[in-house]
Formats: C-alpha cells, structure tokens, sequence
C-alpha cells in the first residue's frame, strides 16, 4: 500500500531534479555591457527638474551634460559641460554662455543656446524641490523669462541677489542645469506640463548615454549615444539592477553576473575582499553623519551642554570597529576632499572634560534626553555607542528609530531633541552645506525655514549669518576660502551640531572592470569611461 | 460517498450544512438559481470587502505618522513647496471626505498615480501583480502535488518512520524563516552550485525582448516561441517557488495527514475494510474523498497568503512583486499604491474564495443544497 506514494514523490523528485539539472549554464556579462547591483528604491523620477534622490541624480548624471560640469578625468576642475565659455560682466551678476558647436542631443537635434535657455526656465516654472540651487539667485516662474534669455546664439544669465560668480557657476554644475532637447521635450507635452509627465520615465539629452527604461523596483537600462562629444562611450549598454538585499549582491558579483555591486554591509566586504577576480574600490564621498540637540530645549540649548556632547563620541572607536572602511571622523559641515574643506578634528572622547563643562552648565548629575535616528544600519549602531559614552557623563540617552518619512516631519517641525541623521550636499559648492548648517535668517517658528537644518534645531546666530552671507558674495576665491574655514571652525564649537563622520563609499567590482569613476556627490558618478578587458 | 456512515462523519468546518440531521426539508433549488445566487452573494461580499478594506487601509495611512507630502518634495523642501503640494493632494480636506473622493474615483477604476513610479497605480500592479501569480501558483503547485500525498502517506503510516520524517519536516517547512531558506538556497543552487538562475525574474540582457501581453515571463515568452528565454525565466524561478514552496508543502502536508488521521478514525473506514475493499480504494475514495472540502479551505488560503504574504522572498530574490511594491509604498507614504496594492490583494482573496466556494460544490453535493 506504500508503494503508489512512492513512486510518485520518486517521479516528482526526479522530474523536479530534472529540471535543475537542465536549467541553462549562466551567462558571463557581455563585454560591451555593464551590469550594476544597486538598491535604487528611492528613485521615483528622472526628470532633471525634479531628481533630487541619490539614485536619480547618478542616472541623470549619465544621460544629460550640464551647462557647467565636473569631469570624470578631473573631479576638482570645473569646465564648461554644454557651455564652451563663459564671460562675466563687471559686476559679476551677468554671465553670458558660448554653447559648444556640433554637439546634438540623442534626438539628432542640434545643441543650441534655446536649448540651455528653456532647461532653466523649465526647472524655475516647474518649480519642484532642488529648484531653489537656481532659483535662490532671484529668478522666479514670472521674472525668469527676462533674466534668463537666448542672445544671438548665446545664452545670457542675470542674476539679482548678490552671488559670487563661482558659486552660481557651481550651482549650474548640479542636476537642475542639465539641457534638455526644447523640441524633444515640447513634442510630448501634455495640457502645458513642459514635457514634465514624459521626461519622469524618458531621456532627452546630449549625455553619455540615451535611457531605454526604467522599470521601478527592477531596473534603470541606457544605452550608449554614438554621436556623445567625448566619443562614444565603450559600453554600448548600461544596466543598473534594484538588488535591494546586500547578501543576494554580493552573490551577483561573485558569480560574475553583475559586474559592480554597491550595497554591501562591511562585513561582506571583508568576505570578498582577497577572492579571486574581485576587487574593492574605495570612493570618499559627501555625506555626513552628524548628531543635532535641539536649541529650543531648555538643556540642549545650553552651549555649554551643547559642547559637553561633542566630547562624550567615541569618533575613533567607532570609525575603527563597526564603521570601519565606510565612515571616516570629520568634523566640519564641509567635507573632505572639495574645495573649502576643514579638516580639523578639535573633538575626541573626553568624559572628564564634558563631566566639568556639565558641571558648569549646572547639570553634574546628567539628564534624560530622547534621540531619534534612522532604522537602517549604521545609526542604530552609532546611537548605541553614543548611548553608552553619554551615560558615562550621567546623560541618559532613549534610543527610538523610525524611517525617514516619520522622522524627517519631526525634525522639520522642530519636535526632536537629539536627532541622529544625515547630509550630503546639494550642489558642489561650500555654500550649499554652511547654508543649512549656519544660515538662519528667521529663527521664529512661524518662519518655518524647514529646509534649513540650523532653523529646525531653533538655533541662530548674527554673525554666524553675516559671515554666510559674506562668503556665498565673495569674489575673490582666496578670500572665500578662507572665510568658509573660518565659519567651519567656528561652527564647530558653537553650533548645535556634533559632527562625527563622512562616508567612505565600497563598492565590489570584478578585476577586469576599469574606469568606474564616483566623485564625492552623486552629480560626480560616471559610466562613460569604463572598459572591461 | 453514498455511504450512509459517511454522511454522520461529515467533516467540521465550512461543510457544516450537510450535517444538517433534518433529511431533504424542501424541493431542492434549481442549480441555475443556486449558481445565480452564488454568484450574487459574490458580488456582495466582493462590495463589501472592498469598503472594509479600502476603509481600514485608508485611515490606517492617514493616521500613519509617515508624512505623504514629504515622500513627493524630498525631506528639504521649502515650507511653500511643502503646503503647494499638500493641498494638491487634498490633504486638508477632512479624512471622510478624501475617502469618498477615493472610493468615487476607484469605482471609476482611477487607483491614482504611485508616487514611488510616477506612474498610475494601476499599470503597476498590472506589472507586479504577475510577476507575483506566476511565484506564488507554481509554489502552490508544488506545495500540492507534493504535500498532499506526503500527508496522506504520512497519515497511513502513522507512528512509523515515514510518519516522523513528514512531520519533522512539516515542522522545520512551518517554522523556518522563508527569508533564511531563501538565502541559503541561493548561495547553495545559485552561489555553489550554479544549478539556478540568480537572483532577478530572468538575465537582464533578456530585458524587453519579449513584449508583455499577460506579464507572465512563462507564458509570454512561450507565446512568443522566445524558448531561451522561457528557460532563462524557468531557471530563475524555479528557486524562489520551491522556497515558497516548501513553506506551501509543509503546511499542506500537515494538515492533509491530521484531517485523513480523523478520517482514518472512522466507523466507515473499518466497514469498508471489513467489506474487503482495497487500501487504495479505503484511503483515496473512502477517506480522502472526505477530507477534501477542508484540503480545498486550507490550499485557498496557503495560496491567498502566499499572493500577498511572500514579501521577504520577493527581497531577497530580487522579485519585482506585489508584496515588495506594497512594502515599499507602505514605507514612502505612497498612499495610492498601498491602497491600490491592497485591492487588487483583496479581489484575489475573494475570488480565491469564491472559487473554493465553487469547488465544495463540485466535490461534495451536500454543499449544493
């Protein structure tokens, strides 16, 4: 009686082996393709007006040029991306733009100075978040059509507030001033959206490579554009693949099906560093991890308290055990690595000196203080450590953690008290940090400055805001440097903020990959010059 | 099955009204009016369940302290670009209102646009939603096929070796995280082996050659006579559903062997036997014909589960489904796609069910009454 039962799961068993036995071998990577592991859950569009997501930026960095750009043979230099040259009037608030001749969009529509003149009045009248890299120069949706205008076959730019020339130059380098193809663009416009329901999901410009799809929760897919203007780019194909689990990545890479995976937690790191035909490339990149005490509480607002956290992180114990190789200690709202940098680091764990600077606060004995951060690792892990180097000055710390869309609402209507979280900049110039971290023009809570991280922390300064202000209109570069250091330095001791790491990015690629270049933001991700031997 | 004895053994649960002791009351009603009314009762509790459900998962969304406007701006918007948005949306409307406003818009079939994919919510869950079916049918499949004479085996066997090895097995299947199985079995198929495709629903070169007609890799390739292709996707899916599959199989083999141990108990089986009729005929068209009104309940609810509950699968098999994309909407605020997802979960549930309604129906004629 045993035996139907048997030989039927026999049969299945076999026929189920059967089948995994037949299943075809894998398939290498071609050679003209590049496969990439990433998770890019976060991006929900691609149009440049609107991309202010890490993944999207990194997609749009690829599929349009820039009026101004960083290129990947040199991340520090700016140069003219789709402007060949530049000419600044005499009172640095007009800049006129000389297009590069022979270049064309993925369209075959030629480049021109109508071109440069619709993309950024497009992203002043859409008027969607990272707007305001632009828009902060004085253009709005009803005057931009008279500062930003086509002049002969050049483009002219006004501006109205007082802005150093280098730094509206280094604002026309971000995701916002990439040019679109006018014609392309206005051929699919819907009920006068100015292409803006299209070009979520489409590409239309004169990049390295022309978008094919993105699939949402699947893939981003580009192909190269033959007629780019540093030559057609060796990989006729890009695909950037949502692994959003970092151990089924690491499989990807180390199976050779994916040719770079960018997830991976550290100690995956370590287990594939040493295999053979794996290689680990390290890029700094911008983002900070800074730990913020609200002002506007009746402890935190204390300088001195304010000053006794900074010295109750464990920054080297912490950079050298679990954040090892992804987090570096930095200490300044500018990071390491770009132009107007501040690399001193004052602050290191010094339980005595925060117990006398408590002490002279009046809280010898500590205090109860609420922290909030995010879910994912690390900065459950860093709020712990940071949890135990408070207690040891009497302060006790509650940990809660929440996704960013619970905790970002609480932080921007000032309802925290310490918050663990994260920054990178918006656009690659000093001013694009010290204006959050320093700038607070209107400290009351009806100004609802909620974008700003010094307003959110109810903590503002007068000559913290003189001295921004200086440096964002300062022409001279040398001068502007220095007055960045200066803010930097003082910010570190009497800002609301302790300032603890900048990210170190891993990623895991096979040896015969060259030429993946990741600059410091995602504004500076390139796939053009990569090869595979 | 005319076996009076069988009757008094009717089997508890969902077959309850055949236990009715009363003998044939009325004329029974025509089955064209049975079905009509079947049919009828359907629709109403699909009305039902779609309020109920649409109203649980709005409120739950608006209560949530996730900020939707945020997950349009980006954290550092402007206070003006913020309120812009956010009265876009409706927001400052009264809760009541915005649901009335979405209920009048769903039955217009207008699920909104995902924020997540900027595109409307309905041409996602038609790209997620198969991409899930095709996982969870052939989990199911297997589950089936395998499970059901294992329990049945195991039943017969009760106490014997056999016995054990399926009831560990249905232990470990039940209670081992489907997420920690995923992942040792791909780095042992996968990662090792190279038996499976990876992680993924097919080889990303494959991308885009077949056209989506029913969003089913299997069948759209077949269709399209792309055989390379339909074997790629048949290597990639044969993991992530025999992961499923095993938690399917386990639970399926378990309660297949507790209901037939029930049945094996029973006055009917030892007259059968005592009858000199065969096992075979004593276990599979005395017994188990008994307990397949309750197999039908549990398959219609395993498979249900595994349509909107394979969510950790779908992650770490790089799966684009409707379980991941409902996560994901759920954590961005993406208000529309979760309650989009959630209906389009809902009618599966319902039609499963209506379907298992169906099969009693078939399977056991006191449920035509």
């Amino acid at each position: 009686m045993r035996r139907p039962f048997a030989t039927l799961t026999g049969w299945l068993a076999a026929a189920f082996a059967a089948l995994l036995l037949g299943a075809p071998a894998q398939a290498e990577t071609p050679k003209d393709t590049f496969v990439m592991a990433k998770d890019i859950g976060d991006i929900i569009t691609l149009d440049p007006a609107e991309v202010f997501e890490f993944s999207g930026g990194e997609m749009i960095a690829n599929l349009y040029d820039r009026l101004m750009m960083f290129e990947p043979e040199d991340l520090t230099t700016l140069v003219g991306g789709v402007a060949e040259s530049w000419e600044v009037s005499e009172d640095g608030k007009t800049i006129v733009f000389s297009i590069r001749p022979g270049q064309v969009f993925t369209s075959g529509n030629p480049v021109t100075a109508e071109d440069v003149v619709f993309s950024l009045r497009r992203v002043v009248k859409l008027n969607k978040t990272p707007s305001f890299i632009i828009t902060q120069f004085g253009w709005t949706p009803e005057n931009v059509d008279d500062l930003v205008v086509v002049e002969g076959d050049k483009a002219k730019i006004t501006i109205t507030e007082e802005f150093s020339p280098a730094l509206v130059l280094n604002a026309l380098s971000a995701g916002i001033a990439s040019i679109v193809d006018k014609k392309e663009v206005l051929a699919h416009e819907v009920d006068g959206d100015m292409g803006y329901d299209w070009l979520k999901s489409n590409s239309a410009g004169s990049g390295a490579f022309e978008l094919t799809a993105w699939k949402a929760n699947e893939l981003v897919s580009m192909t190269a554009n033959p007629d780019y203007r540093h030559g057609e780019p060796a990989m006729k194909r890009v695909i950037v693949r949502h692994v959003p689990e970092p151990s089924a990545q690491r499989l990807l890479v180390e199976k050779g099906d994916v040719d770079l995976a960018r997830n991976l937690t550290p100690d995956q790191i370590e287990g594939v560093s040493g295999e053979e035909g794996l290689a680990v490339q390290a890029d700094p990149k911008a983002a900070l991890i800074y730990m913020a005490a609200n002002a506007a509480h009746p402890i935190l607002g204390d300088p001195k308290v304010a000053e006794a956290l900074r010295y109750l992180v464990d920054y080297q114990g912490m950079a050298a055990s679990f954040l090892k190789g992804q987090f570096q200690v930095h200490q300044a709202a500018w990071p390491e690595g770009l132009w107007g940098a501040y690399n001193e680091t004052p602050f290191t764990l010094d339980v005595e000196k925060a117990k006398a600077l408590l002490a002279e606060a009046g809280y010898e004995d500590g205090f109860e203080i609420r922290m909030d951060t995010l879910t994912d690792s690390p900065y459950p892990e860093i709020a712990q450590s940071v949890q135990a180097t408070l207690a040891d000055a009497g302060i006790k710390a509650s940990i809660t953690t929440a996704e960013g869309k619970t905790l970002w609402p609480m932080y921007r209507a000032r309802k925290h008290e310490l918050i663990l979280a994260q920054w990178s900049p918006d656009y690659v110039d000093p001013h694009s940090n010290l204006d959050a971290f320093a700038h607070n023009p209107d400290n009351r809570p009806e100004a609802q400055l909620t974008g700003v991280l010094a307003w959110r922390n109810a903590w503002a300064d007068d000559a913290m805001n003189k001295m921004v202000v200086d440096a964002r209109n300062e022409k001279d570069p040398g001068a502007r440097e220095t007055l960045y250091h200066e803010i930097q330095k003082q910010l570190q001791h009497e800002g609301p903020y302790v300032i603890m790491f900048q990210q170190t990015e891993e990623a895991v690629k096979q040896t015969s990959l060259e030429g993946y270049v990741s600059g410091a933001t995602f504004d500076l991700i390139f796939y053009r010059n990569i090869v595979k031997e | 099955m005319t076996d009076g004895s069988e009757t008094a053994s009717a089997p508890a649960g969902r077959a309850a009204p055949g236990s009715d002791p009363a003998p044939r009351r009325k004329r029974r009603p025509s089955r064209a009016i049975g079905a009509a009314r079947a049919v009828a009762n359907g629709f109403l509790t699909l009305v039902l369940t779609f309020i109920g459900l649409t109203a649980v998962t709005f409120t739950i969304g608006r209560v949530m302290p996730a900020d939707p406007v945020l997950a349009v701006v980006g954290d550092r918007a402007s206070q003006a670009a913020y309120e812009r948005v956010f009265l876009e949306m409706g927001l400052d409307r009264p809760i009541w209102e915005q649901y009335f406003r979405y209920l009048g818009e769903l039955a217009q079939g207008d699920l909104g646009r995902s924020i997540m994919t900027s595109r409307p919510v309905a041409e996602d869950i038609l790209r997620f939603f198969p991409a899930t079916l095709e996982l969870a049918t052939i989990a199911t499949l297997l589950g089936v096929v395998l499970g059901v004479p294992m329990g049945v085996w195991a039943a017969v066997n009760q106490g014997r070796l056999i016995d054990h090895v399926v009831r560990v097995f249905g232990l470990i299947g039940y209670s081992v995280p489907v997420f920690w199985l995923g992942m040792v079995a791909l780095l042992i198929f996968y990662g090792n082996l190279g038996w499976v495709g990876g992680p993924g629903r097919i080889d990303v070169y494959y991308d885009g050659i077949v056209d989506s007609v029913t969003g089913v890799i299997l069948i759209d390739s077949a269709m399209a006579g792309e055989w390379d292709i339909f074997w790629n996707a048949v290597s990639h899916l044969i993991l992530p559903a025999a992961v499923l599959g095993a938690f399917a199989l386990a639970y399926v083999a378990r309660m297949t062997r507790s209901f037939m141990l029930d049945q094996l108990s029973q006055e009917y089986v030892l007259t059968a036997r005592v009858k000199g009729a065969s096992e075979v005929a004593v276990i599979w068209r005395h017994a188990f014909r008994n307990v397949l009104v309750q197999l039908i309940t549990i398959i219609g609810l395993t498979y249900a589960s595994l349509l909107e509950g394979s969510v950790l699968t779908e992650t770490v098999f790089s799966w684009p489904g409707i379980g991941q994309y409902i996560t994901t909407s759920l954590f961005n605020a993406d208000m529309n796609a979760v309650l989009g997802g959630t209906v389009a979960v809902g009618t599966c549930f319902v039609a499963i069910n209506m379907f298992s309604d169906m099969l009693y129906r078939l399977v056991d004629p006191r449920a035509r009454a």
